[in-house]
Parts: C-alpha cells; structure tokens; sequence
C-alpha cells in the first residue's frame, strides 16, 4: 500500500508527524507554528495599498508589524501542502454546500458562502483578541503546557459544542 | 514600506508549511464535516490528531529546551483576550466549519465556502485593527496572568502532564471506539 496515495492517514500518524514538525519548527525557526496573525498582515498589505498612511498609522498593524516572515510562508506552505496532498490523493470532489450545513439551513448555495464570509469575519476576531488560533494556542500552546493554550482549548471545545449542538441538533448524521 | 526577512528563513518557513498542509489535509482535519463532527462529538479525528502532536511535540520541545537547544515562547494568559476570544473563536468554529489553517489548506483543495471564510478573516482583520483602540481599553484591560505554564502553576514536572495526557487519551479514544462513539458526520 503506497502511503502517499492513500485517501486518509491515522489521526495518530498524522499527529506524530505534525509533533516532529513543531520539533523542526522549534529547531530551524526559533518559533512554534501558528497561522492567524498572518491574516492581520495580509490584510494589512491589501489596505495598504489604498490607504498606505491609515495602514501605517494603525496601533495593531503597528505592532504586529506588516511584513512578509517566517509566519506567512507557512500559510503560502500550507496552501501547496495541501494541493499537493489532495492531487495525490484522488478523493472524490465533496458537495459543494456541505451536507450537514444543508440539513440545516438548505442547500442554497449563496447562504452557505455568506455563512462562511461572517463565520470567517467572526473568528480571526476571536483569534486576534485571543492572541492566537488553533494553531498558535491549541496546538503550540497548549504543547508547551502554557495555561493560555489550555484555556484556549478549553473554551473554544465549550462552545463550539455548545453552538453546533444548538445549530445541527436533529440534523441529518 | 513593507518589511522582509531573509530569504533562507522565508524558505524554512515555506518547507515547514507545506509539510502542515499536506498533514491538515491527508488527516481529514481540513474538511468541514470532520470539524463540525468534533463539535458534535461524532467525529474524534481532530481531539486525536491534536492530542498526538501535542504530546509528542511537546515532550520533544521539553526535552529539547532541557538540553538548552530551543527556548519556549508562552502566550500571556489574558483573562479578557483569551477567554473572551476562545468562546467567539469558537461559535465561529462551529459555523464556518474550519479554524484560520484548515481554512488555507480547504482553498487549496478547491472549497469555496473555504475561500469565502478567508475573504472573511481578511474584512474581519481589517475591522479588528479599526476596532483594536476600544477593545484595548475594554476587554483587553482585564487582568494579565502573565506567561504562565501548568509546570509552574501547578508544580509538577513537565513529563507528568504528558504521561497523565496520554494515559488520558489512551482511555478516552479507546473507549469511543468500543462504544461505536466516533462514527463521524457525512459531509
């Protein structure tokens, strides 16, 4: 069995390799992975150039610093990465509207992607306040036992359960 | 205007990155179904992969940062920023269906309600940094714990949080599967 052409790997395997990974990133870059302040400095570099001045006089672009880093490479990494894998992989292309959000609130396709615009909107809001995402808090955080990455976890787990249970309760499963 | 590091730690950055890319997506993670399903508590791929990586990569970083090779980088525990920001983190979660990384990683395999969050993500940066003065002043005034670990909070060795968390794990993954628990969602 060719394991690059396989449709899905173990969560575990798939785990182990994303634990090496932070070793590496540890290592080589001094810094643990993390994804969402990169949205601030993408943003960042789209307003700029209509609004160089405001960009510039901005207290958070100021401080977390517009700027092509580390950081941003690995979200450029992930997008190939990922392409890469799924091309490799040759899974079926999935619906389009997904079929839980459609047992739900149906299969329109443009209320799914408003959804997904104001879900998007909503939770790098939440990331910035938080200081970090998944990535930043759950996972690096939380691997080097800081308690804001717990309480990340913790409170992200709570209600997102919450809100999924109220959202899909009695959907289609 | 804009700032650019070295072109070696921009391509590290790069390797590192597409090598998180292909494991989000060849693990399931990037899909909405596997996302809304850990919430839904059908689907345990995502507890199972973060659970791993957490164990494994934090042991290796312990174990590294004890030998002096690597430094630790703890976030502050902000009772305002990280509380606050987690439960919006996550009714977002629950909607969109990926976090800002599986995100990424959804575009490139071709979802556009993907595409659309992170069209999202990019507005909602742009409101953050308008909004960024007041929130400063509100919820990101709360008290700052500071850059604490369980360690030092707790006062145990590093290696017994890893052991508990994996025997902990061990226990509640095999007990999912014994009771069919973690069959998943469809799409």
């Amino acid at each position: 069995m060719n394991l690059l052409s396989k449709n899905r790997w173990s969560p575990y395997l798939a785990g182990a390799l994303l634990g090496v990974l932070s070793w590496f990133a540890f290592l080589t870059a001094g810094v643990p992975l993390g994804v969402s302040s990169t949205f601030v400095r993408t943003a960042g570099m789209i307003e700029s150039t209509v609004a160089p001045d405001h960009v510039r006089d901005n207290a958070y672009f100021a401080a977390t610093k517009v700027k092509l880093d580390w950081e941003w490479m690995i979200a450029a990494g992930i997008l190939i990465g990922a392409y890469l894998s799924s091309k490799l992989s040759k899974e079926p292309k999935g619906d389009e509207v997904p079929q839980l959000w459609a047992s739900r609130f149906g299969p329109s396709r443009g209320r799914r992607m408003l959804g997904a615009f104001l879900g998007g909107l909503v939770l790098i809001f939440g990331a910035r306040l938080a200081g970090g995402c998944t990535s930043g808090h759950g996972l690096s955080g939380s691997m080097q036992l800081a308690v804001s990455g717990w309480a990340f976890f913790a409170c992200i787990f709570a209600s997102g359960v919450a809100t999924a249970t109220l959202l899909y309760r009695g959907g289609k499963s | 205007m804009i700032g650019i590091e070295a072109p070696g730690r921009l391509l590290l950055g790069l390797i590192t990155g597409i090598v998180f890319g292909f494991l989000l997506h060849r693990s399931g993670v990037s899909k909405y179904a596997t996302i809304t399903g850990q919430f839904l508590l059908r689907d345990f791929t995502m507890m199972k992969m973060m659970m791993t990586a957490i164990i494994v990569g934090g042991a290796g970083a312990y174990a590294m940062h004890g030998l002096g090779w690597v430094d630790l980088t703890i976030k502050p525990m902000l009772m305002g920023g990280v509380i606050v920001g987690a439960l919006v983190f996550g009714v977002a979660m629950a909607v969109l269906g990926y976090c800002p990384g599986t995100a990424v990683a959804a575009c490139a395999e071709g979802r556009k309600d993907a595409l659309m969050g992170v069209a999202g993500m990019l507005a909602g940066s742009m409101v953050y940094a308008e909004m960024f003065p007041w929130l400063k002043a509100t919820v990101l005034s709360w008290p700052d714990k500071g850059k604490i670990t369980l360690p030092e909070t707790i006062g145990a060795p590093w290696w017994v949080f890893f052991l508990v968390l994996a025997a902990a794990a061990w226990l509640l993954f095999s007990w999912l599967g014994r009771k069919g628990l973690d069959e998943g969602v469809k799409g």
